[in-house]
């Protein structure tokens, strides 16, 4: 971070061995600052998701450390101030969407009333009032994501790490699904750690991207991009956003052959 | 979000469930071919008793067979419910232990690799080998039975929900974590209920089971008396040549069977029906 924003999360150093001994992350620095919409863009297999996973505290560091200058001393974020979105929906097909987002809050003993309020409001959020006693299976590919996107957001968090949320959706959904994630983030401000391998998508959605090398991965260089918020449809066809993905393009290939 | 989502939109428009369960007409389709089978089956058996005049002592007709089920429903209804009671009981302890005994073997690697063998033991060894013995270290004898159906039943309680309750979605095991999930949590909102098709699964085989391990130690045990259960009805039709009584306790106990297996099933749709794919009809 060079633009004096606050870090929200830090990672120093950070190295990551599997048990199978597979080098995932050699040496990683990367800050993610207070409110940024930050991408982390690399190949498959580069290390992107696992960077994600260890943010959230689903896997120990193997070496380095991840620092939280916001967290008052402590050694991470309260739980539920962070959003966890996955590849896949990972919905629980037995509940229907209302207790699919109201899982977050239930396990924090949020009492009924506030719940269901929040609850209500989070799938207002993602655009799917009238659909909170469906069941998963009734739903297509991006209603879940939807789905999944307001479970996150259910619990108001300060960070929200997407990791390929939208891979498995046709192109149109995709689409649609960044336009309306850029919208709520551009009301709401939390941070966003976003990881694709799509050139295109980081520069329509992201402030910022960090380019990944292969495997171990690493971030080989960093891209701001200065591009006005909201964005829309006309952006996609702007020239500036050619020119951003063209850069882009460049350092992925640059990461991938250092 | 915007308000017109068009992906929104779209499975809006096909979300009204299709009236199923009134289908008749393909509720009719299913049941008619083998319902033909069935009655050609029995006027060929009526037929060939008949004609070649075979004495009922060696094969009844099944119109003789009716009329011995009609006529001795006094002393067979009794034995009926004898024998429907140990079934019942023996799987209920069977879901009660077997479910109990799949929770223990995920609490701890150590306690499923410790016990799991011996359960395996229990399922391989045939019944009809060891109900003897238990009926002798047992003295009583409704309890001696009841053990005997329990062992052949409760095994694929057992490793089903096993199975079931180590089949969680992984991702869902890292949400439940990411959010500081208890334990106990975890089991009830997650563990629980993914393996609720894999323990109905096995629910639907004990039924059955029960049943089977219920007779045959009826038959090892072989007490008569008021208290008696189908299978002496069989033995004593047996040794008192009433072979057309035989058939009928016999096809007392088939259709018991079959009656179980339609009620868990039924009761397995009952609970899957909103969200798993065996109970949820295809698309299109």
């Amino acid at each position: 971070m060079s633009r004096g924003i606050p870090a929200v999360v830090q990672l120093q150093h950070v190295d990551k061995i599997y048990g199978n001994g597979v080098v995932a992350l050699r040496r990683l620095d990367l800050d993610v600052g207070e409110g940024e919409f930050l991408s982390l863009l690399g190949p498959s297999g580069c290390g992107k998701s696992t960077v994600l996973r260890l943010v959230a505290g689903l896997g120990e560091v193997s070496g380095g450390r991840i620092e939280w200058p916001s967290a008052n001393g402590r050694a991470g974020l309260p739980r539920g101030d962070i959003g966890f979105v996955f590849q896949e929906p990972t919905l629980m097909p037995w509940a229907t969407v209302f207790k699919n987002v109201l899982l977050p809050l239930k396990l924090r003993g949020v009492p009924a009333e506030e719940a269901t309020a929040r609850v209500r409001e989070a799938i207002g959020m993602v655009g799917l009032d009238g659909f909170e006693r469906a069941y998963p299976r009734e739903l297509s590919g991006g209603m879940k994501m939807r789905v999944s996107i307001a479970r996150a957001l259910v619990t108001h968090p300060r960070l929200l790490l997407l990791d390929e949320p939208f891979a498995s959706l046709d192109e149109i959904t995709r689409f649609k699904l960044d336009n309306d994630l850029l919208a709520l983030w551009a009301r709401q401000r939390w941070t966003v750690v976003f990881v694709t391998h799509s050139v295109y998508e980081s520069v329509y959605l992201s402030t910022r991207i960090a380019v990944m090398t292969a495997r171990p991965g690493r971030t080989a260089s960093e891209v701001a991009i200065e591009a006005p918020t909201p964005r829309d449809e006309a952006f996609r066809t702007s020239l500036l956003y050619n020119e951003y993905c063209r850069q882009v393009s460049a350092r992925l290939a640059e990461a991938m052959h250092s | 979000m915007s308000a017109a989502v068009s992906d929104v939109e779209t499975a809006r428009a096909s979300a009204p469930a299709r009236p199923r369960g009134l289908d008749i007409g393909r509720a009719v389709r299913r049941v008619l071919p083998p319902l033909v089978i069935g009655g050609a089956g029995l006027v060929a058996w009526e037929l060939v008793v008949r004609l070649n005049q075979i004495p009922y002592y060696i094969l009844p007709g099944p119109l003789l067979v009716l009329g011995t089920l009609v006529r001795d429903w006094g002393t067979l209804y009794p034995s009926l419910l004898v024998t429907l009671t140990i079934t019942g009981a023996a799987l209920l302890v069977a879901t009660v232990a077997g479910v109990l005994i799949a929770i223990l073997f995920t609490q701890s690697k150590l306690i499923e690799l410790s016990l799991f063998p011996y359960a395996v033991i229990l399922q391989v060894t045939p019944v009809v080998a060891i109900a003897p013995l238990i009926i002798i270290w047992v003295k009583n004898i409704p309890v001696a039975l009841l053990i005997c159906a329990w062992i052949v039943a409760f095994f694929p309680i057992v490793s089903n929900t096993t199975l079931g309750l180590n089949s969680a979605d992984h991702n869902l095991l890292n949400l439940m974590q990411l959010y500081g999930a208890s334990r106990r949590q975890v089991f009830w909102y997650l563990r629980l209920p993914s393996a609720m098709p894999y323990f109905l699964g096995g629910l639907r085989i004990s039924g059955g089971l029960a049943l089977i391990g219920a007779v045959v130690a009826e038959f090892v045990a072989g007490t008569g008396g008021t208290q008696s259960g189908l299978a002496y009805r069989i033995l004593e039709s047996g040794y008192t040549m009433q072979i057309p009584r035989m058939f009928a306790a016999l096809l007392m106990i088939t259709c018991t069977g079959i009656l179980i297996f339609l009620a868990l099933t039924a009761l397995s749709h009952l609970i899957l029906r909103k969200w798993h794919e065996s109970a949820v009809a295809r698309e299109g």
